[in-house]
């Protein structure tokens, strides 16, 4: 029997609690059957500040229900009140770990509406710093799913390993978490002299110390036996609840924008999406495992085939009495949670009259967690919730 | 993509039709078809992948715009279906039943901008604001600056600049 088979939710319900016609359950508290626990939104192993409302039944979930709301700083209505240029701050800090995506698809964004090229250089530079972010996001993933399972060590690890690439983003940019190195009409700058040589050194660091992960982490028996089976995402949900990303392809589906909408410089670059087959926690945490190095290759072959010098970036109108044409575009790119994107809408005035983000997050932490939850154990929660890599700041712009 | 758009302009009335992309079409349908529209789209176009559901708010014409984002995965196409719909009544049928995760979106719009979609799941909850009894706070006429100075205090010897006066000294000092 495979293992989709052994672990998939028995249809069997006799031994739970009867679903009424709303296919939830009638919760009686007073029966003292029943206990209502929050979970968050200050825990360590949620990733971020949401909280989940659990019914539990002895330490089963019966019912979940995600809030949010704890981290709200409304940027889409703060970038209606600011001209495009002065968005660029305000949009790196709506996904803390990785920036980056929200600078590139703005920019983009803006650069088509406005009928901007950008040089050759400019976007080969932009691809890796797109790269750089998504290694070093996994590498913080790496640690919260192994911590929301008891393994502190990896964690450690895999933030050293992130830190020695936010040293890169650092050289690179002038900042560690937050850059507003990509602007519109390219980037701010080339690379520094002799980076190459020391982002093959950290690259070299971290497949080094992803061999030892691997050893510590996917062949630890702890890992595997509250892993493998759990959290399973059957494939004919991945269109229902609009999965993307490494969830996606955990379930066999190789969905990756960089490949099926490229961008940048991804068609010049030799590389397959990871898929993996049982969709389960162990699976996806495989994948992004599998993904990271890929992005460890990605960097390298960008760095041997990019332009070291050149124009970084084109002409743009004065910043300050910039009006872009009206019009509306959504431009996507692959984080590493699945599809990140930008709706731009302009008016044709110097302020856009609306921007809309979409983050992966918003249906995996809400419709997907919320479904996925039902029937594990208390103790699983944090572990399945890393798995599906939720950050809520980008579920509530 | 241009036989998929001939396939709904045979039974649907569509406004108006722009190529943003190659692989980006931006439609504009009347309120009363969207939802038939974007139930054809997914059920026999293959637009299988709702990307986003949201809202612009058109306040000189008194108009709501929704816009659903459709995701051809297979054909790997993107279609915008828009709508308008009256900014004083706004109320738009529900699609919480073609995807699951609309029943979230559809709450953020009935909190953010007040458009009501009945039917749909929790969409009178709170979604993010706790105790909100202000217009809803993306609507254009929702004053944020107003409203941090009536609710908030500015905390003693803190410098406040107007953000464009200030950059506009920064960048181009001669223009003073």
């Amino acid at each position: 029997m495979s293992i989709r088979n052994l672990f998939k939710i028995a249809e069997d319900r006799s031994q739970y609690p009867p679903l009424n016609s709303q296919g939830k359950i009638d919760v009686d508290l007073t029966s003292h059957k029943y206990l209502k626990m929050w979970h968050g939104p200050q825990h360590p192993g949620i990733t971020g500040n949401m909280s989940l409302e659990l019914t539990l039944l002895g330490d089963e979930i019966m019912d979940c229900e995600t809030h949010v709301g704890y981290l709200h700083r409304g940027f889409e209505k703060l970038m209606e009140r600011r001209k495009y240029i002065q968005c660029f701050p305000i949009v790196c800090r709506i996904t803390v770990p990785e920036p980056d995506y929200n600078e590139y698809c703005f920019a983009a964004a803006l650069e088509e509406l406005s009928g901007i090229e950008i040089p050759e250089t400019a976007v080969w530079i932009r691809t890796l710093v797109l790269e750089m972010a998504r290694l070093q996001s996994y590498l913080m993933w790496m640690g919260g799913q192994a911590g929301a399972f008891g393994m502190g060590v990896i964690g450690q690890w895999a933030n050293y390993c992130r830190d020695l690439v936010l040293d890169r983003f650092e050289e690179l940019t002038g900042g560690r978490i937050y850059h507003m190195y990509i602007i519109p009409g390219g980037v701010r700058g080339l690379l520094p002299d002799g980076f190459e040589g020391r982002m093959e050194e950290t690259l070299k660091t971290i497949e080094q110390y992803m061999v030892d992960i691997e050893k510590v982490m996917f062949n630890n028996a702890v890992f595997k036996k509250r892993s493998v089976g759990m959290g399973y995402i059957d494939p004919s949900w991945i269109n229902q609840f609009g999965i993307t990303g490494p969830n996606a392809r955990g379930a066999g589906v190789p969905r990756d924008v960089r490949k099926d909408y490229p961008y940048l410089k991804y068609p010049e670059l030799d590389f397959e999406p990871v898929v993996g087959k049982d969709s389960d926690i162990y699976t996806r945490a495989d994948v992004r495992r599998r993904d990271l190095l890929l992005s460890i290759d990605l960097i390298r072959q960008i760095l041997s085939k990019m332009p070291k010098s050149g124009d970084f970036k084109a002409p743009t109108p004065n910043v300050l009495h910039w009006k872009v044409a009206p019009g509306e575009t959504y431009i996507r790119s692959e984080c590493t949670r699945g599809e990140f994107g930008y709706y731009m809408v302009s008016d044709g005035t110097e302020y856009p009259r609306r921007i809309n983000v979409r983050g992966p997050s918003y249906t995996h932490a809400v419709a997907l967690l919320e479904k996925m939850i039902i029937n594990a154990n208390l103790a699983d929660v944090a572990g399945l919730m890393t798995s599906l890599h939720t950050y809520p700041p980008e579920i509530e712009r | 993509m241009i036989s998929r758009l001939e396939n709904i302009k045979q039974l649907y009335h569509i406004e108006q039709v722009v190529q943003q992309r190659h692989d980006l079409v931006l439609i504009t349908v009347p309120k009363e078809y969207t939802v038939a529209v974007v139930t054809h789209l997914r059920d026999y176009e293959g637009f299988k992948h709702m990307v986003l559901l949201t809202a612009v708010d058109w306040i000189e014409q008194n108009k709501f715009q929704l816009t659903y984002i459709l995701n051809n995965p297979e054909e790997k196409v993107d279609v915008a279906v828009r709508t308008m719909i009256d900014r004083d009544q706004a109320t738009m049928a529900s699609i919480h039943h073609l995807w699951e995760q609309a029943a979230t979106y559809q709450r953020e719009l009935r909190e953010m901008f007040g458009i009501n979609f009945p039917g749909s799941p929790r969409v009178d909850k709170p979604f993010m604001l706790e105790g909100w009894d202000n217009i809803p706070p993306y609507r254009r006429d929702f004053d944020t600056k107003k409203y941090s100075e009536e609710t908030y205090f500015p905390r003693p010897g803190r410098e406040t600049n107007d953000p464009k006066e200030y950059m506009k000294s920064k960048m181009y000092p001669d223009e003073h």
